[in-house]
């Protein structure tokens, strides 16, 4: 039976990352002088208010009363009866506001903006998730607004752009390089570094120069403590594994953390396939990549061998992230974690047997996680219990999965 | 003496000219010959981008030109290579490779500082790498005498000129204005009065970049930077008529001759 146990010798969580934001090897802050002074004010304001009882207290308050929290660990009875094996948990993300969970993290940045006196915010969105997130805690705090998103995403996206713009934001379409996230994050790196003075830049997953994948992650981390609670509630034991999904790896930091030291739960991070990892038409820079430096961190990425980012590939607009965060990558290379990876086919069966048999529409990103889920469960005894954070709801998805299947709405 | 040194040194008032353009833009031969246009135009150093995927600190101008020499595949080993045919007629004009950390990284630090050398290339300048994160780099660069050159932004505090400072060498590039390259024209009274601060602090010569797009503001920046750097608008001029190879020599040649009288100018009158 798994109980909390005493911190993994060698491991100690607590020390990572060191104070310029290094995970191993990994993180740090590789940006360009003209960006060091605003990131170390935040880096400054951060250590100050993680620590402060009255800051904490009201971002409590926050995920309670506007986002929602906590949402249930549900037990998903047919399906797990369906697979035949390991019990299976669902963390519905899916029922926060907004549906998923990108509001545990702007929230906090929101909190954070406004103590630091900050009135403007930009962020970048792939899918549209964080700036709809993004957008919402503006309009709660009557802040301005204004995201960047990549063209070509802006077409594939179009409900999330419309709720964008519904709650007040300014959506700024992105041109250049290959016209999604990561351009979208170079655009709004672009702006902070021209506006710094009243700027708070909000990004959405756990990467980034320090303390970005830290403080994203701490704000995420709401989800895996949970989890654990929840898990003792229902089971009176730890999971037996923890999967999440992994683009920029956000959700799964958040899902994984409160974990780390518990060294009996097997945590499970999956990446996006795509076409398969052979075809190289993918989104698993864990996977496949190699170490080497982009916005702002050191990570694993996808690159060409001359140290160009190339394009990613996945049926999911949130995967689609040649990077990761950096303690992603540190928990690969020590093997706290292990990274895997699901196909758009694995990815879309899981999501139709999720709707059919449990009736709820996961985000094409969390069938990710599903999918994985779908592979190991008849590996495990009946007794066992995978968890699997469910991010975020597909109603997002409708469009894609129509177009799919060849049908138009 | 490295060749940047030699050049503030010989320089006996006159202040450094140095342009900058995107290696590879539209191809690495048309870049060769504009080296040696902006030689003759009056260069003391060329600044050559590496071209790169995701040029953050860049406005649209120089992503544009990054774009366009990536759709040949411009690699840093070609740009070094480039580098080496430039130095087969120049042996006097320093060149400073000047980029993001990823190609670099993907080399290996031990190798590209090699490499670099070996072509005859005087200094590197990796945009996204502070000096925290440096140590290494800088210390490969160092075996061969390279000079590794950092950015100083207006926002960079006392403590930190101190820094960079420690661990820079060639000179300092400030940075005159927040944002990006090629952005709004620049307060050249405010950039004299922080140069002067930061001459202060270090012994490094200081050039000043980011907004100087003609003859007057460079040679009112000149007036107190010990270089001045151009960027955007020689590259844009590279994005116009890059398949005029014609008009792109005579144009590049007379907005950096242009400077080079100015600040020349500028120079004689204050002597």
């Amino acid at each position: 039976m798994n109980t909390v146990s005493e911190p993994k010798e060698g491991l100690m969580t607590d020390q990572f990352p060191d104070e310029k934001g290094h995970f191993g090897i990994y993180g740090g802050s590789f940006i360009a002088e003209t960006l060091m002074d605003p990131v170390r004010e935040l880096q400054e304001a951060y250590e100050r208010y993680r620590l402060d009882n009255e800051f904490i207290a009201e971002f409590e308050w926050e995920l309670k009363n506007f986002v929602g929290r906590p949402n249930p660990l549900y037990h998903a009875r047919r399906w797990s009866e369906e697979l035949g094996g390991a019990q299976i948990w669902l963390k519905r993300e899916d029922l926060n506001h907004t549906g998923a969970h990108k509001i545990n993290n702007t929230v906090g940045q929101a909190l954070l903006a406004r103590r630091m006196g900050k009135k403007r915010i930009i962020a970048e969105t792939g899918a549209g998730q964080h700036g709809v997130a993004t957008a919402t805690v503006c309009a709660r705090w009557g802040m301005e607004c204004v995201v960047y998103m990549g063209e070509e995403d802006i077409v594939r996206q179009a409900p999330n752009v419309f709720r964008m713009k519904l709650l007040g934001a300014t959506v700024v379409p992105v041109t250049s390089g290959s016209k999604t996230l990561k351009d979208a994050l170079n655009e709004a790196m672009r702006d902070w570094v021209g506006n710094v003075d009243d700027t708070f830049y909000i990004i959405g997953t756990a990467a980034g120069p320090h303390p970005y994948p830290t403080m994203v992650r701490d704000f995420n981390s709401v989800i895996g403590k949970e989890i654990k609670e929840q898990s003792l509630e229902h089971t009176g034991r730890l999971p037996d594994s923890v999967i999440a999904c992994v683009g920029g790896g956000s959700n799964a930091i958040g899902a994984f953390h409160p974990f780390l030291d518990d060294k009996d739960v097997e945590l499970i991070g999956v990446e996006a396939g795509g076409d398969g990892l052979e075809t190289g038409r993918h989104a698993a820079p864990l996977s496949t990549g190699k170490p080497g430096v982009l916005h702002g961190n050191r990570t694993y990425l996808m690159e060409d061998e001359a140290g160009q980012i190339i394009e990613t590939h996945s049926v999911s607009a949130g995967l689609d992230y040649p990077g990761v965060g950096p303690e992603h990558a540190w928990l690969k290379d020590i093997g706290r974690v292990q990274y895997v990876a699901a196909t758009d086919t694995e990815a879309l069966e899981a999501t139709h047997k999720l709707c059919r048999i449990e009736g709820i529409i996961p985000a094409l990103e969390s069938a990710h996680a599903l999918a994985h889920a779908v592979k190991l469960a008849p590996t495990m005894g009946k007794d066992k219990n995978i968890v699997v954070n469910l991010s975020g709801r597909g109603d997002k998805d409708i469009n894609t999965l129509a177009e799919i299947e060849g049908i138009t709405l | 003496m490295t060749r940047i040194a030699t050049r503030f040194s010989e320089a006996s008032g006159r202040k450094l000219l140095v342009p900058y353009i995107t290696a590879g833009d539209p191809d690495l031969d048309t870049t060769l010959a504009l080296m040696h246009t902006l030689v003759r135009a009056g260069a003391d150093v060329i600044e050559l981008g590496i071209p790169f995927s995701d040029p953050m600190a860049d406005g649209p101008v120089i992503q544009a030109a990054c774009e366009r020499a990536l759709k040949n595949n411009v690699s840093l080993l070609q740009v070094m290579e480039t580098v080496k045919r430039f130095r087969e007629t120049d042996q006097d004009t320093a060149v400073v490779l000047m980029g993001y950390m990823n190609p670099v990284e993907r080399m290996g630090y031990e190798r590209f500082a090699d490499l670099a050398a070996e072509a005859g290339v005087d200094g590197v300048l990796t945009v996204d790498m502070p000096p925290e994160e440096a140590e290494e780099l800088v210390a490969q660069l160092r075996r061969h005498e390279l000079d590794s050159i950092f950015l100083l932004s207006p926002t960079t505090p006392d403590a930190r000129i101190k820094l960079v400072s420690e661990m820079a060498s060639g000179y300092i590039y400030y940075v005159s204005l927040k944002g990006v390259t090629g952005a709004a024209n620049l307060d050249t009274t405010e950039v004299a009065g922080k140069v002067a601060h930061i001459q202060s602090l270090t012994g490094t010569p200081v050039a000043v970049g980011f907004g100087i797009r003609d003859a007057d503001s460079a040679a009112a920046v000149s007036e107190t930077a010990d270089a001045v750097v151009v960027g955007s608008v020689l590259v844009a001029l590279v994005g116009e008529h890059g398949q005029q190879t014609d008009i792109l020599h005579s144009k590049l040649f007379d907005i950096v001759n242009g400077m080079r009288q100015a600040m020349d100018a500028k120079a004689g009158a204050a002597a």
